[in-house]
């Protein structure tokens, strides 16, 4: 069960950048930027967090894996597995 | 000697609010530090000194509001230091401050021109001012002199400030920070922050909509290299190093402005006042409701990877509510850009003084014809409103031609 840790960073992260919303309150596979209201200033700070916090590249090219929570979740499961 | 006054932070501003004391009496300052941290309706705004010199005193106490004009503190200036400190102050409003003395309000509406301009021509004061404690009459306040800065979040440092809470009554406990809830705590109830942010927008669009004589064009530009050029530079950076498409506009606008200088400065007392500096004001919605225009200090000379630092930085301070004196008072164009989850172009409504603003609409693939043949493009619209009393539609239209020039040729951003 590697899930629950990554997926607590995750939400850690993502409540730094849009804290007025709860992760419990949004459709996980639903378009991340709309579901936390945050733009691609916001989604870059997003990004670069995770990629220190996880030691990974983050390539732009893979942001199209990362459009939902759920799929950025299994994103960095992937990539940290 | 000099007064170190509450200074003017936008022509919307008649009072603010000295929260935070960042200096002590007898520190050394110089010119660009920050010495105090000022709440305004817009959030609380970092105050730089303007001199090098020492820090006096304080002559108002935290938790004060005071208008606009008022001595903060005395500043012994760095070429007088060696001079007898019981030597006679001079008067306290010196040739560089913003404003003359604050003169109680008999006119209450909000038209006057913001109080700008270093005032040789500003009339002397006659006599002292009865409100304005100055030096002599502080020996009272200061029973407390070195007392511990308190480590104290900006929320808290806000809630304070609106609630009227003593941050002095609050013990600095163990180095544990002074939360918001703490604050909440003592002062019993919420209050309505929004409804500040609300009033210092509508204060500023309603002269907006009152004084300028708005023009608006619009111009489609096709985004496609820029996009391409933003992908081939991130694809081998680190995420701290990427850029944005917005480090590209802003870039692009304010070498435009050098193309069509008159979209560039202010208008103040019934005259056009051209900037040499471009300090592009960056709208940036905030996440609590409403939005602020700080501006990018020296936007022309910052290459793109100094503008995302910058545009980075300075969205930070803003969510967390923090901003600097020269941000919010010395724009001068803005730029507002709906992002890439928007639509398809805005209308903006120019921030006075300055006289003009260019929106950037979504970005999306549209057809557009090229040559003889209609491609898929990635296009954005570009918007103007600026003011009928500085420029026309001519030159608005060069301008907006210039930005999508540049925005065409990113490589030589």
């Amino acid at each position: 069960m590697t899930k629950t840790p990554i997926d607590a960073a995750l939400a850690e992260e993502l409540h730094r950048i849009a804290p007025d919303i709860e992760v419990a309150d949004i459709d996980r596979t639903q378009d991340l930027r709309e579901e936390f209201d945050i733009d691609s200033m916001d989604f870059l700070t997003l990004v670069t967090a995770l990629g220190k916090r996880f030691d990974l590249d983050m390539p732009e090219a893979d942001y199209p894996k990362m459009q939902s929570y759920d799929a950025l979740l299994s994103y960095l499961c992937g990539k940290t597995a | 000697m000099s007064a170190f006054l509450m200074p003017s932070l936008g022509a919307d501003m008649e009072a603010g609010t000295l929260v935070e004391q960042l200096m002590s009496p007898g520190d050394s300052v110089t010119r660009g530090d920050v010495i105090a941290a000022v709440e305004t309706q817009k959030g609380v705004i970092e105050i730089e000194v303007f001199e090098d010199g020492v820090l006096e005193d304080w002559l108002v106490d935290p938790g004060t509001k005071v208008p606009v004009g008022t001595p903060l503190a005395m500043i012994r200036s760095a070429s007088h230091s060696g001079a007898d400190p019981d030597a006679p102050e001079p008067e306290a409003p010196q040739p560089h401050d913003p404003k003359p003395a604050p003169m109680p309000r008999e006119d209450p509406a909000p038209h006057d021109p913001a109080p700008q301009g270093p005032g040789p021509e500003v009339p002397a004061p006659k006599g002292p001012f009865p409100e304005i404690p100055m030096p002599e009459d502080r020996a009272r306040t200061e029973a407390q002199p070195n007392r511990p800065r308190q480590r104290i979040s900006p929320a808290a440092r806000r809630l304070a400030a609106q609630t009227g809470v003593d941050l002095n009554r609050l013990t600095p406990g163990a180095g544990k920070p002074i939360t918001r809830s703490d604050i909440a705590a003592m002062a019993g109830d919420q209050p309505e922050a929004q409804s500040d942010m609300r009033a210092a927008i509508a204060a500023a669009m309603s002269r907006s909509k009152r004084e300028i004589p708005h023009y608006y064009l619009s111009h489609s530009v096709d985004l496609t290299r820029a996009e391409a050029f933003i992908s081939a530079e991130n694809a081998t950076r680190a995420p701290d190093d990427r850029l944005l498409l917005g480090a590209l506009y802003l870039k692009a606008l304010a070498c435009a402005v050098k193309k069509v200088p008159e979209m560039n400065g202010t208008f103040e007392e019934g005259e056009f006042h051209q900037s040499k500096a471009v300090h592009v004001g960056l709208a940036i919605a905030l996440r609590s409701g409403g939005l602020v225009a700080p501006a990018l200090i020296d936007t022309d000379r910052q290459n793109l990877d100094d503008l995302m630092r910058s545009m980075r930085d300075l969205i930070a301070r803003v969510r967390a509510g923090r901003y600097r004196a020269r941000e919010l008072s010395e724009g001068t164009i803005t730029l507002t850009s709906l992002g890439e989850r928007g639509v398809d172009q805005l209308y903006g409504v120019i921030y006075p003084p300055q006289v003009a603003i260019v929106g950037i609409g979504t970005p999306a693939l549209r057809a557009w014809v090229e040559g003889t043949i209609v491609v898929p493009r990635l296009t954005a619209t570009l918007t103007l409103a600026a003011d009928h009393r500085v420029s026309d539609g001519r030159r608005g239209a060069l301008f907006l031609s210039a930005i999508a020039k540049h925005l065409q040729a990113p490589e030589t951003l």
